[in-house]
């Protein structure tokens, strides 16, 4: 009844759906015992990077360890007077990291059925003092001297769900008080209130205890907007700015700019002073896209994943004045955060 | 209880009563349709759960872009399906059409392994759905060619019973093998392309190349051959019995939220941590699996569009649950009328498109309600992202449900409503 296609007899079929199945098969037990051993040579050998047990106190910066080895993906500060010196390893794993002297804010990924996200805060001690789930991807994390942490994190639906992708910012203290999610503030763009659903919040920095800067995304524009915890509001600053970092001084703010050009998105790197309201944007050949730090009042860091390697990435280093071009800061390292004991 | 849309039935015959009488025999055809199904489910689900995973964590890069470009891939999607549809038709060989879409699939995962930048993964993505949208009508098509009539929708339960398997298995073995290999995303890829590779050959070697329609009289007139397929008309496609299925379809649609904010309502209450949400899917799923079966039979024995109309029930109910409590019977009742409620419209409307279409228009009648659906839940989910930001989680999922429980009775006087003589218009 059936009319197969000429010449090939259902045995032959059979057969040959065997031979793939054989060949599919075989090469993926081939590639995982390989990947298998990557990955014991990753965690187990000696790690690329220079380790010290302690460092000495003072001036350090806090950072994922992607060196490939021995404590991959841990927490790991060097001293910033000697940023490719030797490293001291945390025994923590986090994603992305932000340090004060008293805290640590850790967003991390839990292997599992299914995988899963956290925030853990750790003392200087590296004792955990509170932990709560985040709902997706770990993306942005700022801690507060007061002890105030924001997360962002991205919330992937399912490849069936329509609404497949936004992220979620939240803002709680170490202490336990919970501020909520960004999207559910006010919102004021250029002194009109923003309506639309289609609201993203994301990248916050601390200004004070109650003054933030955060990103709004809505109608595929962006905006910086300087925030209100009390009043739980958020008003816009400069259009075309995200995941803002604020200063040590407080009086400029660094931040991700788009290049306007079709195609791939494409960021630079653009610094407003607070006061005069200049902007200064600073070309960037390759790009970058992470949220930046300041290193000090002249320069900004920043992580880059390694061309041609995954799971690497190296920290640069770029001075906020014209032209200057970024510098290799920290190698095998993502998620700066300078911490200052003194001054 | 009798219901009269079986009757309306063009060449095949299936009455009701048939269903009872003719012994269920599942066809070879279904059951390969249904494992190719399940191993591209797993191919792409597999990818689906760590793919943002991977974008932000082995790459790098942010996500920000990736939300604006899946609106536009859905909408690729639905354009493709109607057009992969119709060349079904015209062609009147489904199977070259579907094994081109599967391929084009399997291929996307092959760029996933090499695709290192943003743009490349898009562009990805971009042809994995680009394939998802030509492969699924002409499938439908030679699901339905290959069943019997009389139990077309169990048939269509057999194989969504079959590919949702897949798509409850791929996630999970993602996460799996990235719990044994930390970090390493490639394997992942490579189990999805192995996945994909079984999933194309199962479908080149062990499903027949049929026709759609079988040239009966003009065999032995060869030079008239190729024009005795007819061309399928859309005129045709939107007017009697099939127009109405579109036409409440369509506005059923627009109140099918979509899951992630059933999830999300859900997540609301607060009883459940956030990391048991992918676990919500797996719930879903696994009712969705069980009653697919079941009510496709359900529907050949009494009515396709009752069973079809009566699935929105099971939904406006699973708002009710999902806005109502937060107790764990909640959860389970909404994950429950949620699964009942695809498995009583999913591989029914398509059961129903095929049955009604005019004749020689099958995948293009089944490619266009499955667009219709797909439109109107993008709408939906946009328009209860509003009602959700306005009036809160719980009087949102009341709303759609009150709505939904309107519009229920209206589907069905449109799809069921009594008469006296079977329709007859769509002679072949």
């Amino acid at each position: 009844m059936t009319k197969q296609a000429a010449g090939i007899s259902a045995q032959t079929r059979w057969l040959i759906l065997a031979i793939i199945a054989v060949l599919a098969l075989g090469s993926v037990t081939v590639y995982a015992v390989q990947a298998f051993g990557r990955y014991q040579a990753r965690t187990t050998g000696a790690s690329a990077a220079q380790i010290t047990d302690k460092l000495h106190d003072g001036n350090r910066i806090v950072f994922r360890n992607t060196a490939m080895g021995q404590g991959y993906g841990q927490i790991a500060s060097v001293a910033i007077a000697e940023p490719q010196g030797p490293r001291e390893l945390s025994q923590t794993v986090c994603d992305r990291v932000d340090a004060t002297t008293e805290y640590i804010s850790c967003m991390r990924t839990q292997r599992g059925i299914p995988t899963t996200f956290e925030t853990r805060i750790l003392d200087a001690q590296a004792n955990t003092v509170v932990e709560w789930p985040l709902p997706g991807v770990p993306s942005r994390t700022r801690i507060s001297e007061g002890g105030l942490v924001a997360t962002t994190a991205f919330v992937t639906g399912h490849s069936y769900a329509t609404d497949s992708f936004s992220t979620e910012t939240v803002i709680k203290s170490v202490q336990g008080q919970d501020f909520g999610n960004l999207e559910d503030y006010s919102i004021f763009i250029d002194g009109q209130e923003l309506t639309a659903v289609d609201r993203n919040v994301w990248g916050v920095t601390f200004a004070s205890e109650n003054k933030f800067y955060a990103t709004v995304a809505s109608a595929g524009k962006t905006w910086m907007v300087e925030g209100n915890l009390a009043e739980r509001r958020m008003n816009s600053v400069i259009q075309n700015a995200e995941c803002p970092s604020v200063a040590p001084d407080h009086s400029k703010v660094a931040y991700k700019k788009r290049r306007a050009q079709s195609g791939l998105a494409h960021w630079d790197i653009a610094v407003l002073d607070l006061k005069t309201q200049q902007e200064i944007i600073l070309p960037l050949e390759q790009g970058f896209d992470d949220q930046l730090e300041w290193l000090d009042s002249q320069t900004l860091l920043f992580g880059k994943p390694r061309t041609g390697s995954t799971g690497d990435s190296d920290v640069y280093s770029v001075k906020t004045t014209a032209n200057s071009q970024p510098q290799l800061f920290i190698k095998d390292a993502w998620s700066p955060s300078v911490v200052r004991t003194t001054g | 209880m009798y219901l009269s849309l079986s009757d309306w039935t063009s060449r095949k015959a299936s009455g009701a009563d048939r269903a009872k009488t003719v012994a269920f025999k599942a066809s070879p055809t279904v059951i390969a349709l249904g494992i190719v199904s399940m191993l591209t489910d797993i191919s792409s689900e597999s990818v689906a759960a760590v793919l943002p995973l991977y974008i932000t964590g082995a790459l790098g890069l942010s996500m920000v872009a990736y939300g604006f470009f899946e609106g536009m891939n859905q909408s690729i999607s639905s354009v493709v399906r109607i057009a992969a549809g119709y060349a079904a038709d015209r062609s009147n060989k489904p199977k070259p059409i579907a094994v081109a879409g599967y391929g084009l699939s399997m291929a996307a995962r092959i760029g996933l392994l090499f695709a290192t930048g943003f743009g490349g993964i898009l562009a990805v993505i971009g042809l994995d759905r680009i394939g998802k949208g030509i492969r699924t009508a002409p499938r439908d098509a030679m699901i339905q060619q290959a069943s019997q009539p009389e139990h077309l929708a169990r048939s269509f339960g057999v194989h969504r019973l079959l590919d949702t398997v897949g798509a409850t298995i791929g996630p999970l073995l993602a996460f799996v093998v990235l719990m044994l290999v930390p970090g390493d995303y490639r394997m992942v890829f490579v189990v999805s392309l192995a996945a994909a590779v079984l999933g194309v050959a199962v479908l080149a070697l062990l499903v027949p190349n049929r026709k759609l329609v079988q040239e009966e009289v003009a065999e032995d007139r060869g030079e008239e051959s190729s024009r005795s397929v007819p061309r399928p008309k859309f005129r045709e496609l939107v007017r009697g019995p099939l127009g109405k299925v579109l036409l409440a379809a369509g506005f059923l649609g627009l109140l099918t939220i979509g899951d992630g904010f059933v999830y999300l309502a859900l997540m609301e209450h607060g009883q459940l941590d956030a990391m048991w949400f992918p676990l919500l899917f797996v719930g879903a799923n696994l009712f969705f699996l069980s009653f697919a079966v079941p009510l496709g039979r359900i529907a050949d024995k009494t009515s396709r569009a009752g069973v079809f109309v009566l699935g929105h029930l099971a939904l406006a109910l699973a708002y009710v649950c999902a806005g109502a409590g937060g107790s764990l019977l909640f959860l389970i009742c909404a994950l429950a009328l949620l699964g009942t409620f695809y498995a009583a419209t999913d591989g029914v409307l398509a059961a129903l498109a095929g049955q009604l279409a005019p004749h020689g228009a099958t995948s293009t009648a089944i490619g266009a309600a499955q667009t219709v659906v797909a439109v109107a839940r993008l709408f939906a989910s946009t328009g209860f992202g509003v009602l959700w930001i306005f009036l809160g989680s719980t009087n949102a999922m009341l709303i759609a449900a009150a709505l939904l429980l309107l519009l229920v009775p209206v589907a069905w006087r449109l799809l069921l409503s009594k008469r006296k003589e079977p329709e007859s218009t769509l002679t072949s």
